[in-house]
């Protein structure tokens, strides 16, 4: 077994340990609620014996270490209890939701890359020139604003001054798209509805990009940082020395051997994505898992609360696990079985 | 150190990050003065007066109620401030010392330290502060517990790091062989040489932190009514787009100002830090 890949495989085991102390700490988040989450869930007219009979059924009663096993057995059959909030299994929910967040970020995240490495490369190449002094204000001023308020501004001048976007949700009512995936853009695909695809498309656009701006100034930044560092190597100079094109050295010498270590910050500023979903979903009214996680969080459904947590958790592991095989197999130097 | 003033004072972008600062510090310690409607910060009507566009003597134009929009925003600066305070003043020194224990107590003890921070760098911040939240009551002082929980593991793994690269370096090697106690290098000797970092990070954080807090509230999980609060006006505004757009606008500029002066600032330290 090649050194890389076992270092993966020892990824993935501390992965799963470090999902295990998640599952405990939510667990506790979800104990130390205030009130009585049986006396939530029946409300204020049940009687005493069906509160008994309830708490002896979620096994309130019993030690806590015993309630943890209860609810780590439960959560590995995927069963995280009914949704106040929908009065249906929790794990339907995630199923319903999680798709349109996931859809969101994965083209958020395209134009994260899309735009925050040619900006990151467009400042390395001008260095302390005026290119790069603007870059490094755009990008600061894209971290300086929480999602929500870029989601507005996106909003107030595409959607209603110059309204070329749509408002909010995913798709026009006026499409009946059958659910196959549940990512719109490739379900309307599926149904071979050109129109629907673009409608679907053009909802997407706002809220993605609102989501991406975090994520374009920090892999702007990156970019710039890694591609500075790697243009004072001596094969970066002796390039320049000889004269080839400065497009050809940044692409060729200095951009490919820069991505390397941008790219796992890059996965987790995509990874991260997931919280920032919280703020734009609902300036859109996007049905994504984050609305729903919203929402059970103020009117307090623990189930809700805890399988979405967990899901999102898993999630952020499962992404930058694969970011880490990502990285594996980019580099030469690991895939072609050297040593680091 | 003066050297180092020198430098900051030299670049137009950190002497602006620090005018910011300036700015958004002084008017919240004397916004009683600054404001023109000071009781406004409270549970006033004027329903004369309300959802009105900018005009004087409201600058910012009023809110639903009628209350003046600029005396509320400074107001709300005062909140953020605060909270910023709160969380750095304990997440940075419980996040160093276990990235130090981390990094210099030996492999068990750092391999149980990274897996417990690990798990709260797992979750994205803001759901796990969310979650807090959640089941909490949703004053000022639970939000700042909140986001503390959430923030200190990034100190812990920025720290374990550079004690992992210190640890071998001659003067702690010396030190240890002249056999001085694991507390007397990891204090004395490791330590000093983590603060620069820790510092810049700190510049850089006081503008997320209120980033994470607007955040929260703005979510309605964080402080509540009839507290001023810049994510809560944003939100509540939200609703009233585009007709009455200075409820949103203000408040959301009100927030990019004060994290782009500590951003510039962060920023500006972490290139010093760099060039070092």
């Amino acid at each position: 077994m090649p050194p890389a890949l076992r270092a993966v495989l020892g990824k993935l085991i501390t992965t799963l340990i470090v999902l295990f102390g998640v599952s405990i700490l939510i667990f506790c988040i979800a104990r130390i609620i205030p009130g009585d989450p049986v006396r939530i869930a029946l409300g204020p007219n049940a009687s005493q014996d069906m509160v008994d009979a309830l708490r002896a059924q979620m096994h309130l009663d019993a030690p806590l270490v015993t309630q943890y096993v209860y609810f780590l057995r439960d959560v590995l059959h995927g069963d995280f209890g009914m949704s106040l909030y929908s009065k249906r299994p929790v794990i339907a929910d995630i199923a319903q939701f999680l798709p349109a967040t996931l859809e969101l970020m994965i083209v958020a995240g395209i134009i994260m890359v899309g735009v925050g490495l040619p900006m990151g490369i467009l400042a390395a190449r001008t260095r302390d020139r005026w290119p790069d002094h603007l870059v490094r204000v755009i990008t600061l001023l894209g971290v300086s604003a929480p999602g929500f308020v870029w989601a507005v501004v996106l909003m107030l001048i595409f959607a209603y001054f110059v309204p070329i976007f749509p408002i909010a949700g995913r798709i026009s009512n006026s499409f009946q798209i059958p659910q196959v995936t549940g990512f719109m853009l490739v379900d309307t695909l599926l149904a071979g509805n050109l129109a629907a695809f673009a409608d679907a498309f053009r909802h997407i656009i706002l809220p993605a990009c609102a989501l991406a701006v975090t994520g374009i100034g920090q892999s702007a930044r990156l970019t710039r940082a890694n591609m500075v560092e790697t243009y004072r190597k001596p094969y970066a100079e002796m390039a320049q020395s000889y004269g080839f094109p400065a497009g050809r050295i940044a692409r060729r010498y200095v951009f490919k051997p820069s991505l390397i270590p941008s790219l796992t910050v890059i996965g987790l500023d995509f990874a991260s994505m997931l919280g920032g979903a919280f703020l734009v979903e609902s300036v859109f009214a996007w049905p994504g898992l984050s609305r729903y996680g919203v929402n059970v969080i103020l009117v307090k459904d623990l189930n809700g609360i805890v399988g979405t947590v967990l899901v999102i958790a898993a999630t952020f592991l499962i992404m930058n696990i694969i970011v880490d095989l990502l990285v594996w197999w980019l580099n030469p130097r690991f895939r072609l079985g050297g040593r680091s | 150190m003066k050297k180092a003033f020198a430098i900051l004072l030299s670049n137009p972008l950190s002497v602006l990050g620090l005018v910011l600062i300036a700015f958004v510090v002084l008017s919240a310690v004397f916004a009683d003065v600054i404001t023109p409607f000071p009781s406004h910060r409270g549970a006033v009507v004027d329903f004369a007066n309300f959802n009105q566009p900018p005009h004087w003597p409201n600058i910012f134009g009023t809110d639903l109620v009628g209350r003046d929009l600029f005396t509320r925003i400074i107001y709300a600066y005062r909140v953020s401030l605060l909270m910023g305070l709160f969380v750095l003043l304990i997440a940075p020194p419980v996040g160093t010392v276990i990235g130090l224990m981390a990094g210099y107590m030996g492999p068990k003890t750092g391999y149980a330290l990274n897996r417990l921070t690990d798990v709260f760098l797992s979750v994205p911040p803001l759901v796990l502060a969310m979650a807090i939240m959640g089941v909490l009551k949703p004053t000022l002082t639970n939000g700042m517990l909140a986001i503390t929980v959430m923030w200190w593991p990034w100190y812990a793994r920025l720290v374990y790091n550079i004690t992992r690269a210190e640890r071998v370096e001659g003067y702690v090697l010396a030190a240890e062989v002249i056999g001085a106690s694991k507390w007397h290098i990891m204090f004395r000797e490791i330590l000093p040489n983590c603060l620069p970092a820790v510092i810049t990070k700190m510049t850089l954080d006081f503008g997320f932190v209120i980033l994470m807090a607007s955040s929260l509230s703005f979510l309605g999980l964080g402080v509540q009514p009839p507290t001023p609060d810049l994510g809560s006006m944003v939100a509540e505004g939200a609703k009233y787009l585009p007709d009455s757009w200075w409820l949103t606008v203000f408040p959301g500029l009100a927030i990019l100002i004060a994290v782009f002066g500590f951003n510039l600032l962060g920023d500006a330290l972490r290139d010093m830090l760099e060039a070092e």
